[in-house]
């Protein structure tokens, strides 16, 4: 197990690296049953805590003595390259009430149960398309980069409304700036799409559009309620939250499923089982590992623990989803498992804006890719995929994945 | 009779409520959470249970054994 940094000798360091991509780092072992508070040390050498029981997390995910503010002294910096982004006054996700909150409902309409069950057509077809590209040109095919980025990039775009001209720019670029593990390569492409959607903001100011942008640009920024630069900053933060954690899962759950012919078997059977398997692989994965980052404003005591103004708090998604004391037998994969009792995107006011969405995608992307390719399979053992390094921060991805049929 | 209530100041639109008990709750075109049925039969409680549970920033309220008028 890898030490942590010097000046706090005998703490876990975080993040804990991985084995494989779709199990929790061996290094997590050590915290379970050791209550649902831990402190972990940063590679700067800081101590943080970090919160992995489910209860604790729910608690302290809604409380307002946590601030998501990156700019505060103490908000805990997971790696170097996540140093310059800490300036960064990102919407929603880096913000505190009451700004969040505006942001936050000028986007609740795109994002309703509702709407994104309207939005279930378009979602098959654009699974529907890039499923008849793999059958034509393959097998094999990595599924990474034929399926789960572009399906995930296409679905954004559109929810975003990047008119159909400008899609293979953005398919493009956006699996570019997916690429973690090349830091600048990856800042390249954030850098053409921020110039990008700037313009795009710009059109669609005065010319009708499509889309969140296309709302936005012409009511709320048109009519000086809200400023260009941060209609175009939420355009960012929509699609880089949206984007990669949608393709890992889809990636990471394929990986999951395979692994569980038993399921699948039942799975293809009956169709209606898929809401719950689709939870399950959401819990088990929680591919984020954080189900948020924060910095305390006060001192709050829970759980016999004082957690000071100032202290930075991780909540472990990963440890809360397996808490014991909320299911029985945690690490096993049981889609029959009741309600959404996990923590896999956040609890509180920053709960995922995209979660409705993001559920509706895995489910049409693995009901259809098991239905229409009924024999898919990977090419090498799960075990021996890459596994991304601690430097990139915690989101858990294949950056390939090679199958066939 | 349970009776729900569901806080639209604090709601943040994330549908957990209309998702657990879809006879119960729903979301506006701002994505909002609306009562439909303020006073639910008993045999919804679960359905009700999982709303208020889930829902993220406490918004909805369930008082599950309200007076009947
Ligand atoms: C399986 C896929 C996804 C996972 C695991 C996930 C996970 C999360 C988590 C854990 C948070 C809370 C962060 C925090 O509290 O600090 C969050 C927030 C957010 N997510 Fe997702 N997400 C997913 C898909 C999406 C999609 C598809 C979109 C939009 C297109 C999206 C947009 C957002 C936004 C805008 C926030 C910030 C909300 C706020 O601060 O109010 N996410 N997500
Ligand atoms: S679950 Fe809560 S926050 Fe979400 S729509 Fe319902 S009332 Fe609003």
């Amino acid at each position: 197990m890898p030490t942590a940094p010097p000046g706090s000798p005998s703490l876990l360091a975080f993040p804990q690296p991985r084995t494989c991509p779709h199990q929790p780092p061996p290094g997590y072992d050590a915290l379970r049953g050791q209550g649902p508070l831990a402190k972990v040390a940063l590679y700067d050498g800081r101590d943080v805590w970090l919160v992995t029981g489910y209860a604790e997390a729910r608690a302290l995910l809604s409380d307002p003595r946590l601030s998501s503010d990156r700019t505060r002294p103490g908000f805990p910096v997971l790696a170097p390259r996540f140093r310059a982004s800490v300036a960064r006054k990102l919407p929603l996700i880096a913000q505190d009430p009451p700004v969040h909150d505006v942001h936050r409902r000028l986007l609740n309409p795109e994002f309703s149960l509702k709407h994104v069950r309207a939005m279930r057509p378009q979602v098959q077809e654009i699974v529907d398309r890039f499923i008849d590209r793999m059958l034509e040109k393959g097998p094999p095919s990595d599924l990474v980069a034929d399926f789960a980025v572009p399906v995930t990039s296409l679905v954004v775009s559109r929810l975003l409304g990047v008119p159909v001209e400008d899609q293979s720019f953005f398919q493009d670029a956006t699996s570019r700036l997916m690429r973690a593990t090349e830091a600048g390569p990856s800042q390249q492409a954030g850098g053409e799409l921020a110039a990008y959607l700037d313009r795009l903001v710009t059109r669609l100011r005065t010319e009708p559009g499509d889309g969140v942008l296309g709302r936005l640009a012409s009511q709320e920024v048109e009519e000086g309620r809200l400023p260009h630069d941060e209609l175009v900053q939420i355009a960012l933060v929509l699609l880089v939250a949206g984007h990669e954690t949608t393709a890992s899962m889809i990636a990471l759950g394929t990986i999951a499923l395979l692994e569980h012919p038993e399921r699948l078997a039942e799975l293809r059977a009956d169709p209606d089982v898929l809401p719950g398997v689709v939870e399950e692989l959401l819990r088990l994965l929680a591919v984020t590992d954080l189900a948020g980052s924060r910095v305390a404003v006060e001192d709050i005591a829970i759980a016999g623990h004082t957690i000071r103004a100032g202290d930075g708090v991780l909540v472990s998604g990963t440890l809360a989803n397996r808490d014991p004391d909320v299911h029985a037998d945690p690490d096993v994969f049981d889609p029959k498992r009741a309600g959404r009792s996990h923590l896999t995107f956040g609890y509180g006011i920053h709960q995922c804006l995209g979660q409705n969405l993001a559920r509706l995608e895995l489910e049409l992307a693995f009901r259809s890719l098991f239905t229409r390719i009924p024999t898919l399979r990977l090419t090498v053992p799960a075990a021996e995929l890459p596994v991304r390094g601690t430097d990139t921060g915690t989101i858990q991805s294949a950056d390939h994945l090679p199958v066939t049929w | 009779m349970p009776r729900v209530t569901a806080d639209r100041e604090r709601c943040l639109g994330a549908g957990q409520c209309a998702y657990s008990a879809p006879d119960v709750f729903d979301q506006d075109d701002d994505g909002l959470v609306t009562v439909l049925d303020p006073a639910p039969p008993r045999h919804r409680l679960a359905s009700l249970r999982q709303a208020a549970d889930l829902c993220p920033s406490g918004a909805v309220r369930l008082e599950e054994a309200a007076e009947t008028p």
